[in-house]
């Protein structure tokens, strides 16, 4: 068993992996009880033109996947708080734009060096060490600011009008809340993958709602459930020889149905 | 009870407001004084809910200035002065993962402050902000778990935790059955008069309200009537509001 921290593309895998294990429920929480689960799955498809961006210009992409995806959240933002347009319209145009855009570029590239099915799915064979620095920091970045803003954050979510009364610049937090949300996704491609990153936003803290807890416990559980299906989930990936992605969400659906069908046959169940 | 007409709390002078082209608010001109228990009544698109938002700041209104506490709203700010209790049906979601502890101590973020913590006198503040509303025995349930009525007392402790001289509520008992809601109406005389917290209230319901408030502003987009709720009952002021012949359902108090 423990020949698998031979490689050393495993342990950079589990490294990343538990990074952003522990920095996706932070971030998840918020998007999923504020309704913004679709804002995530937006920002994983700005984030792959990004991605197509620095293959095209032989830069990291996870620095470009960064700089689209936090772009793209401020507009994103400014859309949907003028009111122009409705919110999930926007959504859209930037998933459909963003998505052609790539398609584009990986066209006129012909071919990257790098797949980018790994991309899509996500693959840890893609994580240099470099990266795994860089994802350390912005985890860390991530984590500071939830944990400082945290009364801030959760005031925002449950009752955005009673926090504006009481004198908090909603706006800035609503926009530092969206950027942490498109920096937490860019970092997450290598592991996860573009298509597959709402579920690992989602996923744990639904499950974690069904516990009915108070925020904190909630939050402790989405980490528990979050943190344990990217340690298993890369560890069989390795051994089974397929998406490190692919294998982390089934086991975090396998983990919302097991709590679901234990839930029914004790409780009630509720659904978000 | 004696209301202190020498401090304004609230003044609205000439406010017009309309959404895109339509307008909800003519030139309203309203003083609301230390003390005051008001409602602001009128029909469904009257714009009581609008005026409220605007004397928040939550919109801004395209003429006429309005006042906090002596200062014009966009250099207010002593927002911990102010409490709120929104539209509970719409603001809320009944899953959400928070205790009735949890909810009360967001009372107390605005004062403190962003990057502060929660200190012992906030602490303090929840317990007798609950134990007000009745609701200690409740404080680490989850919100979702309660009654309507039980979750409209804990918006009202919310309000009290930050220790506020004015409360604005708007539309607190839809959906709240009728014993709570006479419940309701004596913990908030209980405010005004024992606290003396200034109380703003927006309902629907006029025959309701004026059985417990001191003053009515009634708002059909200018205001049609402002003072005492006896006479305002008694008058031709439902005709102009509601139209003739209209009969209110007795709610057999």
């Amino acid at each position: 068993m423990l020949e698998i921290f031979q490689y050393g593309f495993i342990v950079r895998g589990l490294e990343a992996g538990i990074l952003i294990g522990l920095i996706a429920p932070l971030i998840g929480i918020f998007l999923v009880l504020r309704r913004y689960s679709l804002i995530a799955d937006t920002l994983a498809h700005v984030s792959l033109a990004g991605v197509a961006v620095g293959l095209l210009l032989k830069i990291n992409p996870l620095w470009t996947a960064l700089g689209a995806s936090a772009l793209s959240s401020i507009a994103i933002e400014r859309l949907r708080t003028s009111k122009k347009i409705y919110g999930e319209t926007a959504l859209s145009i930037f998933l459909s734009g963003s998505l052609a855009l790539a398609v584009v570029i990986i066209g006129l590239a012909h071919g990257f060096s790098v797949d980018l099915f790994s991309y899509l799915f996500g693959s840890i064979v893609t994580v240099k060490q470099h990266d795994v620095y860089i994802i350390l920091g912005l985890s860390i970045l991530v984590a500071l600011v939830v944990f400082l803003f945290y009364k801030e954050l959760v005031y925002i979510a449950f009752d955005e009008e009673a926090a504006t009364v009481s004198g908090l610049p909603v706006k800035i937090f609503n926009t530092l809340f969206i950027l942490l949300a498109a920096v937490t996704i860019a970092i997450s491609i290598p592991i996860i993958g573009i298509l597959l990153i709402s579920a690992l936003l989602v996923l744990p803290t639904i499950t974690a709602l069904q516990l009915k807890q108070n925020f904190k416990m909630t939050l402790f559980w989405a980490e528990i459930i979050s943190v344990f299906s990217i340690i298993t989930g890369i560890i069989s990936s390795f051994y089974l020889n397929i998406s490190s992605g692919g294998t982390i969400v089934l086991i975090m659906l396998i983990i919302f149905g097991l709590v679901l069908f234990i839930k029914r046959t004790t409780h009630q169940v509720t659904v978000k | 009870m004696s209301i202190d007409h020498q401090k304004n709390i609230i003044e609205v002078k000439n406010v017009s407001f309309s959404y895109d082209n339509v307008e909800v608010l003519k030139k309203i001109t309203l003083d609301i004084h230390r003390g005051d228990y008001i409602s602001l009544i009128g029909p469904n698109g009257g714009g009581k809910t609008t005026l409220l938002k605007l004397m928040l700041g939550l919109i801004q209104p395209q003429a006429g200035q309005i006042k906090l506490f002596g200062k014009p709203l966009h250099d207010f700010r002593d927002w911990s002065k102010l409490g709120y209790v929104p539209q509970k049906a719409i603001n809320f979601d009944p899953l959400f993962p928070v205790t009735v502890r949890e909810v009360v101590a967001m009372g107390c973020y605005g004062k403190e402050g962003i990057l502060n913590w929660l200190k012992e006198k906030d602490q303090k503040n929840i317990d007798t902000a609950l134990a007000r509303v009745e609701m200690t025995p409740f404080a680490d349930r989850l919100i979702g778990n309660l009654s309507s009525g039980q979750q409209q007392r804990v918006f009202i402790a919310r309000a009290l935790a930050g220790e506020p001289e004015v409360i604005f509520l708007d539309e607190p008992t839809v959906g709240v059955d009728i014993k709570n809601q006479e419940e309701f109406y004596s913990l908030l005389t209980h405010l005004n008069k024992d606290l003396n917290i200034t109380l703003i209230l927006v309902s629907h319901d006029v025959d309701v309200v004026s059985h417990h408030v001191t003053e009515l502003a009634c708002l059909n987009q200018t205001l049609v009537y402002h003072g005492d709720p006896k006479q305002f009952m008694k008058g031709h002021y439902l005709d102009d509001l509601y139209g003739k012949n209209v009969c209110f359902v007795d709610h057999k108090h």
